[in-house]
């Protein structure tokens, strides 16, 4: 077979170069020099396999650490990656705590269908928090003017249902390469009794052991896919063929623009007179509620057509999003009140 | 340099490597990163901007000012210092790459040691005007305490030298005598210049003396971890999966991440410290079902015979070395916490899946890293202190040393009170064998 494999290097597979290099050849040498040694192993896992291990046991020490643990849903593809990662750290045991997803009522219809049928697929438990309530109890009030966005007022919703259902834990989706604020944030990031985050006193994470051992009232976020970028979320989401909502391929819109970002003419989003609706074809590249999410013009169908439009971009995933636009520290700013 | 777009299997078949970076104040270590973060494409445009706007407002500069990519939070930027540890990722079509970016000061020593705690690779940056100093030593302590396997010494600021090839070979010869006393392995020397990108990613054009790798080449072709998946097998167990459903009615599955070693179905193991004996019957991994797994897959293993078997157990071949079985650890500390350690004191114990506590029955000394003395007359230790130390435990600990198994290794010490993390411990047999630097 090797021998094979020698003299007809390119036969049937594509053997790229990397083939050829040490690790290889030291498999193909220690075989032949000892078949039956089965203790002399250089597999090394895939980046993919071992981010994938890396979160997974994380999830597993918040299911084991923590009394009443949930996961934050938001219908886009980090947490939907969560939702499959946290599957398959239970399976075949039922995922033992529920989703979360703070609703902002501002969200693409495909976004809730998506979220419903998934949370059945999966046989998970999902809890909604409005932000409309938090409104109407006064606890939150409406921004106004055209920039008018609930974002920020999803903390409040946030840190109530956290309150309301007593959560220890509240895993999240974010990642380190989305923002310079989240390059900083531990896997157990904790929280005091207010919800806020003190980037400057925060635990020290050594190894792979994790401290979530907190007072009464204080929780932790969790972030089990922090080292992953945007290019492996897609990845995975290839890899693993993880069904999306539509929003993410390319579709027909009406759109409009603001500050040379396209965002859907949607009832949610108030216009201005001189911002004239155009039919374009878009797609999503990052899912936030309407009021946030830019999005890209672009004719990809496919994950594999994502994954070459996304290779060579030249703007990060958050450039469309209008709510870190607001100053240069503003992920920081809302991250220490308690946002996601 | 940038991903490969078409050729997704190449992509799907990469492989992880984890580096940390250390220097001291000014030499240049958020710009080496913010260069190979450029050069290797993984900037985007508004990070760019925001940055080129950010340099303008607060140097005035029209340079762009490369080291504000890494610095994250407002205080940073404003005292053009970095605090934290921050995450920094980029990828070639050979590897992704994971930097953990510690910040320098003497005062950061708690960072430097998180940052390093999961590195294979430890970069120092030597300022070449300035040659090796106090900090450069403290870096390479802090490398050799904690067994980075690799350590590559990037001296920079070559272009203000003049590329002089006698300042790179005196800092060279200086560094192999520390490096000897230290224990590092496979150490090699890359003349840079982060500013300009001379040997970042790019060879240099300027010191044709130098016929050695770029740094970005060295770091895409240094073998990582060969030997984990060959040290005996370990399996902390973090979770025991129990469906209590129908179809899944008598299944019962030990949940854990295998922390080195390799497990096959069919491996005779014993449970620690229950010295309870079986045999696998299966390993799953989510709704697959394997033949082997290993190091650092996250399983789910499945045993013959019914045992009890709970968090914090240790799943280990019967046929390969055995961990240590005992409540008395010796360990080397690295303190986390301004509130010092005292001999007496009673923590919290978290080692692989494990909780217990402890009491620090002796301080044995603690470490002068700048000048590598050990001292005996002053037990109290304060933040940022090394010192060699006994613990007794309540439950006893299944545990290899730290030079052996990183995983099994290594553990942190709580505080009961503030339930803060105080202390970074490594576990040694023996310190004459343990291949530590005291």
């Amino acid at each position: 077979m090797y021998l094979f494999l020698i003299l007809y290097p390119n036969y049937g597979i594509n053997i790229t170069p990397e083939w050829y290099c040490e690790g290889f050849w030291i498999a193909v040498i220690l075989q032949h020099i000892n078949p039956n040694n089965q203790n002399m192993i250089i597999n090394r896992l895939t980046h993919l396999k071992e981010l994938e291990s890396e979160s997974i046991y994380i999830l597993r020490e918040v299911a084991a650490q923590f009394e009443k643990p949930v996961l934050l849903f938001s219908g886009g593809k980090d947490s939907i990656v969560m939702a499959y990662l946290t599957y398959k750290a239970f399976y075949p045991a039922a995922i033992p705590f529920p989703f979360v997803h703070i609703d902002t009522g501002h969200n693409f219809e495909e976004t809730i269908t998506y979220r419903d049928d998934l949370v059945k697929l999966l046989g998970a438990q999902l809890v909604v928090g409005l932000v409309e309530e938090s409104i109407a109890q006064g606890r939150a009030v409406e921004e106004k003017g055209f920039s008018a966005s609930r974002n920020k007022l999803q903390t409040v919703t946030l840190l109530d249902t956290l309150e309301k259902y007593k959560f220890d834990a509240a895993l999240g989706g974010a990642r380190r390469d989305e923002e310079k604020a989240r390059a900083k944030e531990r896997f157990f990031s904790h929280r005091d009794e207010f919800g806020q985050w003190d980037p400057k006193n925060q635990r020290p994470e050594l190894w792979n052991i994790f401290n979530g051992k907190k007072q009464i009232g204080e929780h932790f976020r969790v972030f089990p896919i922090s080292n992953w970028t945007e290019m492996d979320v897609w990845q995975y989401i290839l890899q693993e063929n993880i069904p999306l909502p539509s929003l993410y391929y390319t579709h027909e819109r009406e759109v409009f623009e603001r500050d040379g970002i396209i965002y859907a003419a949607l009832p949610e989003m108030p216009r201005r007179e001189s911002e004239t609706i155009e039919v374009k074809r878009v797609r999503c590249r990052t899912i936030g509620d309407i009021t946030c999410t830019g999005l890209t013009l672009s004719s990809a169908n496919t994950l594999e057509d994502i994954i070459d439009e996304i290779a060579s971009s030249r703007i990060t995933e958050r450039g469309g999003r209008s709510d870190d636009k607001r100053s240069e520290a503003a992920m920081e700013d809302r991250k220490k009140a308690g946002y996601f | 340099m940038s991903i490969p777009t078409k050729n997704t299997n190449g992509y799907l078949n990469m492989e992880l490597l984890r580096f940390s970076t250390a220097g001291s104040v000014d030499d240049g270590k958020s710009t080496l990163i913010g260069r190979l973060l450029y050069d290797s494409k993984s900037i985007f445009e508004d990070q760019l901007q925001a940055v080129k706007d950010a340099s303008k407002r607060l140097g005035g500069s029209e340079e762009v000012n490369l080291a504000l990519l890494t610095d994250g939070l407002r205080a940073e930027r404003e005292q053009g210092i970095t605090i934290d540890v921050a995450y920094r990722y980029f990828a070639t079509p050979k590897r992704k790459f994971i930097i953990a970016d510690t910040p320098g000061h003497i005062e950061y020593t708690r960072n430097m040691v998180t940052g390093a705690s999961t590195a294979d690779v430890a970069i120092i940056l030597i300022d070449a005007r300035n040659g090796i100093i106090e900090q450069s030593k403290r870096h390479s302590y802090i490398a050799s305490l904690l067994q980075i396997p690799n350590v590559v010494v990037a001296v920079n600021k070559m272009d203000l030298v003049d590329f002089s090839e006698d300042v790179f070979n005196k800092i060279k010869r200086e560094y192999e005598e520390i490096a000897q006393i230290l224990k590092l392995k496979n150490v090699v020397f890359i003349p840079i210049s982060a500013r300009d990108g001379d040997n970042v990613v790019v060879a240099s054009n300027k010191n044709t003396w130098y016929k050695g790798e770029t740094l970005l080449h060295l770091l895409e072709t240094l073998p990582v971890r060969k030997d984990e998946n060959n040290l005996p097998a370990r399996l902390p167990v973090q979770f025991i999966v129990r469906p209590h459903s129908d179809n899944f009615h008598d299944y019962r599955g030990y949940a854990g991440r295998i922390s080195g070693g390799t497990f096959r179905v069919g491996d005779e193991v014993t449970v620690l410290p229950s010295k309870t004996q079986s045999k696998i019957i299966a390993i799953d991994e989510g709704t697959k079902s394997l033949k082997e797994a290993y190091t650092p897959q996250s399983v789910t293993i499945r045993l013959e015979d019914n045992v009890d078997v709970s968090r914090g157990d240790l799943i280990v071949k019967t046929s390969e070395p055995q961990p240590t079985v005992s409540a008395n650890v010796s360990l080397l500390i690295c303190w986390l916490n301004h509130r010092p350690l005292n001999e007496g004191g009673k923590y919290i114990i978290r080692h692989a899946t494990e909780e217990t506590r402890a009491i620090i029955k002796v301080v044995h000394f603690k470490v002068n890293i700048n000048t590598l003395e050990n001292i005996i007359d002053d037990k109290t230790v304060k933040m940022n202190d090394i010192a060699h130390i006994s613990i007794k435990t309540l439950k006893p600990l299944k545990y290899d040393s730290y030079s052996e198994n990183r995983v099994t290794g290594s553990l942190v010490l709580i505080d009961e009170n503030t339930f803060e993390t105080v202390g970074a411990g490594m576990i040694v047999h023996d310190l004459e064998d343990d291949s530590f630097a005291i």
